[in-house]
């Protein structure tokens, strides 16, 4: 486990181990968000910033819970922590940059329900994973996170002019071209190993 | 469905008379509202746990259990809760059950834990939970919300296993583990890799929009509002 550098967690958070690609997590804004190139990419920078905050309030509260020796609370406790590090980043945006928040609308409290971050969490503690190597696995899971979104929505922005069939129209055609790309990542296999 | 006036115990359980409501709300979810096929939520353990047929299952059923559990709850403690924090109130809820959902399934069987692993635990933000709480059982009775998360808890089990199937068919050679064709057959591992999830449930959605499409075509005037739907 500690024979893991830094920069292969965050190579293997980003893109061998892509959380959209390769586990599946934070596939609903993938696919909903995923229309327009600039939210996603503004939606993506909201995920990572949130991802960098949670996770290290995740690593104080699972060193916490093993203190008091209550680790069955640790879902219950992860959920209500993210929750309220996105409303604090919410009322925190608000407040600097309101132009911000106004581009980011509703994305911002529906982050709280994005797979990726609880999961981010959980992976983090099962990996056991000191801090340091934490905060890069959410730096490299988030930047892993945006640039999937990023793609995909580079490449829907270009299906929007194609000619698809009617029956493929939606969310089947996202799924396909998800699919692809989830193809090229695992290109990056064994990288950096 | 409207609410009927509170006070009463049975219109606040709310048990249909004979009208057939509740048996509707179950098969609504089971087909017409198909929580992954037809409301495309959830993609995220649809996706990734229907690798083989026994995982899908086990997360089909872990998910209805936490369904069915916290829109009991939602819905009998629906006038209690205040509205500024009904949401973290239904999260807290549903984290509650996934917890003992969790440990459940580690005493069951430790092997389908392992496969599932985090997945169990992000059954917290499957949205399809906290839509069903915050959509139906906050408004509706407690019977009714029973019945509802029946429905939608089978209708995804439903879906999970349409995937599992093929992709264990056509990824692994087998069905629940068990062996299925002669050794000649070469499994088709892309399959059980992520990008077969993807292609697995796009083929499914393909096949539901054809036969959206078809009936559109067949009844144009009756059910094109239904097909929009």
């Amino acid at each position: 486990m500690k024979t893991e550098s830094l920069w292969f967690i965050f190579l293997n958070a980003s893109l061998i181990n892509n959380f959209v690609l390769a586990y599946f997590l934070g596939i609903c804004p993938f696919l909903g968000v995923s229309g327009k190139l600039s939210t996603a990419f503004r939606m993506g920078m909201a995920v990572i910033f949130v991802m960098l905050i949670s996770s290290m309030a995740a690593y104080g509260i699972h060193a916490f819970l093993i203190w008091v020796d209550a680790p069955f609370l640790q879902l219950i406790s992860y959920i209500v922590v993210i929750a309220s590090t996105v409303q604090l980043v919410e009322m925190f945006i608000k407040r600097f940059s309101p132009s911000l928040f106004k581009a980011l609308g509703i994305f911002l409290p529906l982050i709280t329900t994005n797979c990726a971050i609880l999961g981010l969490a959980l992976f983090q503690t099962n990996k056991g994973y000191n801090f340091i190597e934490s905060f890069v696995f959410a730096l490299g899971a988030g930047i892993g996170f945006t640039l999937a979104l990023v793609l995909m929505a580079g490449l829907r922005e270009k299906l929007d002019f194609a000619e698809v069939p009617v029956i493929a129209k939606g969310v089947a055609l996202t799924l396909l071209v998800g699919g692809i790309l989830s193809l090229t990542f695992m290109g990056f296999a064994g990288l950096g190993g | 469905m409207e609410s009927k006036p509170k006070g009463k115990l049975a219109a606040y359980f709310h048990f249909p008379q004979g009208d057939g409501l509740s048996t509707d709300e179950f098969i609504k979810g089971l087909w017409r509202e198909n929580p992954v096929l037809v409301q495309v939520l959830g993609m995220c353990p649809t996706l990734a746990v229907t690798n083989s047929a026994t995982n899908a299952m086990a997360m089909g059923l872990a998910t209805l259990f936490v369904l069915v559990m916290s829109n009991i709850l939602v819905s009998s403690l629906r006038n209690v809760i205040p509205k500024q924090v009904r949401i973290a109130t239904y999260i807290l809820i549903i984290a509650t059950f996934v917890t003992v959902a969790d440990y459940v399934i580690q005493a069951i069987s430790l092997d389908v834990h392992k496969a599932l692993g985090a997945f169990i635990p992000l059954i917290v933000v499957n949205c399809i939970i906290l839509g069903r709480a915050e959509a139906f059982a906050s408004k509706n009775g407690v019977w009714a919300s029973f019945m509802d998360g029946l429905g939608m808890g089978v209708g995804f089990t439903f879906a999970l296993l349409l995937l599992g199937f093929i992709r264990e068919i056509l990824g692994s050679g087998s069905l629940f583990g068990v062996s299925l064709f002669a050794d000649s057959f070469q499994d088709w591992v892309i399959m059980i890799l992520p990008s077969g999830g993807f292609f697995a449930l796009a083929a499914w959605l393909l096949l539901f929009n054809g036969l959206k499409l078809r009936k559109k075509e067949t009844q144009p005037e009756q059910s094109r509002e239904e097909v929009l739907i």
